[in-house]
């Protein structure tokens, strides 16, 4: 059993959970995710890690309740244990100090969570960080302050206008590539989000990664499910992933998918 | 009694009881007695059942009386056909002595999970497919329906208590590590503990038996055999560790910090193939690991479990092996109205064992040979409505000797489909490959072994689908026992 340490809320729908999992929190990196099933006879649900404590033998996630699983997951409390937790999966982020220009780094909603360790392993790795952090209104933009503590700059955008710039992410990006020389976009956020930055990136030639979030059972490798088309070809999220060159990534097809089950 | 005279008196053909029992009977006797009919559940009731095994197993006196057809051969051809070189005659008349359980202690001299393989094995192109019976144009031995009934008895007395669990040997103190819990890495664990070493199984997924539970359906092996080989290795000492991923939570070097002298790799065949055709990524079209892994696994379709699966109307399982045979069984017993197989080649060139066809066939399944699906097409929403399907024909023989099959031009046929379940084979897992440095792997992804089973990296071993890319359970299992036997012969050497 995983016990969940700490539980605070972001905002009604989005909580924050800091569980024990000892070698997890040790070898995870950034980039990195984990399957959780709250309870016997649950889902494995795939969850990127925010954050880590090896001190604490704790990883901290942060869960979006968009259905009943998640919102299970987001209606457990300090105390109570998930029944597992496996990982850390994926990837890990490939970090590098670019000497051509800033790293800008766009979280959408929830995709902040992960998109933090990222901002502050390019930040360390000496990169000048612009983070552009969106959503559709000011309750729902996340971990500001940890972002702007490893961001040189911050931009916000709300659809409607409620905090920082009204506007999608896309214009905050481009804000950016209009005004100095860009050399890596790191997006995470939901499919369609990843898309117009994707497709924004590619007119300034600016290299993009994108984290993706598909429908997994194993997240090992082993069911397909989350398999996404890269370049013209099929590449696995759980295994080659979750990390792709966003400006390779059917996109279209990847949204199709993720409503499987709807 | 010492241990030689014990397996002299189970397992010598001069032994006293062997020989009178040869000589109660003529061989004339014996080839007229006809071939055990397996009990099995009416097609009509199973389909309408998950977890209800369609074999029910042979009576006792079925089981003797089939067991008498053996003539005990001199020069056992059948043990030939065993991958694992069990003592087929031994068994089967330790059976009709009326000793079962002598006869599971027989089988478990050299396999891990008789009540598994009993029930999975291919018998009739191993052990059954060497039976002298066939050269008198006989039905051979029931070699796998026995096999099962020894290991059913053994399984029935522990349960009542008349036979006490396994107990671990005085330990030697060295620890070892399996990454995977499937049958290669179960007989590895066996073999181990059964020698004295500190054994820890770690698996990846949540449930211990790898693709004993994820993969092969209730219906054709119960959870609770898996359940009970479990508590057998538990009651050895060895330990088992869900969740735990060998390259990931803990890596090669946080294995030897540990105290792991050696690591047996067994993580099994991984990412499902599919055929690259136009369409096969709409939405209800996914790999047969998936859907099993859906139900299987995750209880999805079950009241009060909270994984979802689509639950087709008219299906389509491409392909032709058990794991084919496993899906669309599948897919009937969850509502199909229409479950078909398509197939490239013909019937008799499909790998899955005869009796699984058959059952298929009994339960409904449509057999679609000869047919390769060459386009998937969707709704607005992109949920596969149908395929189109060539039709093929037998060609001229190719190097290997087989007929491949050629498309018949302008032969192509669009079928309704709403589900579609790709089951045409397997590529290594990539998580250990790609996670140890130094581990030699080979170009198809499999991890290069010597005939040892030995890894590039001395101290890691390695088999079953890891190292050959995809096989049956009964030769991972095999591979585990070598693998074992290589390792320990090493850490003596070494340590």
């Amino acid at each position: 059993m995983f016990k969940i340490i700490e539980k605070s809320y972001f905002s009604p729908k989005v909580a924050r959970i800091v569980v024990e999992a000892p070698e997890i929190a040790r070898a995870r990196k950034p980039g990195h995710f984990v399957i959780v099933i709250c309870e016997p006879r649950g889902e494995r649900i795939p969850l990127t890690i925010a954050d880590a404590d090896p001190a604490r033998d704790t990883i901290t996630l942060v869960v979006q309740a968009v259905g009943a699983s998640t919102e299970k997951i987001c209606g457990m409390e300090a105390g109570d244990s998930f029944a597992d937790v496996a990982g850390p999966l994926g990837k890990a982020t490939h970090i590098v100090k670019h000497d051509t220009g800033a790293v800008v780094c766009c979280g959408g909603g929830v995709g902040t969570a992960p998109l933090l360790p990222i901002i502050k392993a390019m930040k360390a790795a000496g990169n000048k960080v612009i983070s552009v952090l969106a959503a559709r209104t000011k309750d729902l933009i996340i971990l500001e302050d940890e972002v702007r503590r490893h961001s040189d700059e911050v931009i916000i955008m709300t659809d409607d206008g409620s905090a920082g710039n009204k506007g999608l992410v896309t214009e905050g990006v481009e804000t950016v590539l209009r005004r100095e020389p860009v050399a890596e976009v790191v997006a995470i956020g939901p499919a369609v989000m990843m898309k117009f930055v994707a497709l924004l990136t590619k007119k300034y030639d600016v290299p993009t990664v994108a984290s993706l979030n598909t429908i997994m059972v194993d997240g090992t490798g082993m069911c397909g499910a989350c398999r996404v088309t890269v370049g013209g070809k099929m590449r696995f999220v759980c295994v080659d992933g979750p990390e792709f060159d966003a400006h390779q990534v059917d996109f279209d097809e990847m949204i199709m998918r993720l409503h499987a089950y709807d | 009694m010492t241990d030689k005279d014990k397996f002299t008196e189970l397992c010598s053909r001069d032994a006293s009881w062997r020989a009178e029992l040869r000589n109660s009977k003529t061989a004339k006797e014996r080839t007229a007695i006809p071939r055990a009919v397996m009990p099995q559940l009416p097609a009509a009731y199973r389909v309408t059942t998950l977890t209800e095994e369609v074999n029910q197993g042979l009576s006792a006196d079925q089981a003797v009386l089939e067991a008498s057809r053996c003539l005990d051969c001199p020069k056992p051809t059948c043990m030939e056909g065993c991958p694992v070189g069990i003592d087929i005659p031994a068994f089967v008349k330790n059976i009709r002595r009326g000793r079962p359980d002598l006869a599971a202690e027989v089988l478990r001299m050299t396999s891990a999970l008789p009540a598994v393989c009993g029930r999975v094995c291919p018998q009739e192109r191993q052990c059954e497919s060497r039976c002298i019976y066939l050269k008198m144009k006989k039905e051979p031995v029931a070699i796998g329906y026995l096999e099962r009934f020894a290991a059913d008895s053994e399984r029935a007395l522990r349960k009542q208590g008349l036979r006490a669990a396994p107990t671990p040997p005085p330990s030697n103190g060295i620890r070892v590590a399996v990454a995977g819990s499937g049958p290669a890495g179960l007989s590895f664990a066996g073999e181990m503990a059964g020698r004295g070493y500190s054994v820890d199984v770690f698996e990846a997924l949540h449930e211990i038996g790898g693709v004993l539970k994820y993969g092969i359906p209730e219906f054709r092996l119960p959870n609770e055999i898996v359940d009970a080989e479990l508590d057998n290795l538990r009651a050895l000492g060895v330990t088992f560790h869900p969740d735990t991923i060998i390259g990931k939570s803990l890596s090669y070097d946080d294995l030897a910090d540990k105290g792991f002298k050696g690591l047996f790799v067994a993580s099994g065949a991984g990412l499902p193939r599919f055929m690259g055709v136009p369409g096969e990524n709409l939405s209800g079209i996914m790999s047969s690991n998936e859907y099993l892994t859906r139900i299987n696994l995750m209880g999805a379709g079950r009241p009060g479990y909270a994984t979802p699966v689509a639950r087709g109307r008219r299906v389509a399982v491409i392909g032709g092996g058990n794991t084919a045979m496993d899906s669309v069984r599948t897919a009937l017993r969850m509502g199909a109205e229409r479950a078909m197989i398509v197939y490239r080649r013909g019937e008799s060139e499909m790998p899955a064992r005869i009796e699984e066809i058959h059952h298929a066939k009994e339960e409904g399944v449509e057999f679609m040979t000869l047919s390769n699906p060459v386009e998937y097409l969707g709704d607005e929403k992109g949920r596969v409505r149908a395929m189109r399907l060539q039709r093929m024909e037998l060609g001229e023989p190719d190097a290997s000797g087989r007929r491949s099959p050629v498309a018949i031009p302008g032969a192509v046929d669009e079928i309704e489909v709403d589900e579609v379940i790709v089951s045409v084979g397997v590529s290594p897992n990539p998580l250990i490959p790609n996670a140890i440095d130094g581990l030699e792997v080979s170009s198809r992804g499999t991890i290069a072994v010597n005939e040892m089973l030995q890894s590039s990296i001395p101290t890691i071993f390695a088999g079953g689908d890891i190292v050959r890319g995809g096989a049956t359970v009964i030769l991972a299992m095999g591979d585990g026992r070598k693998a074992a036997a290589m390792m320990d012969k090493y850490l003596s050497e070494e340590g």
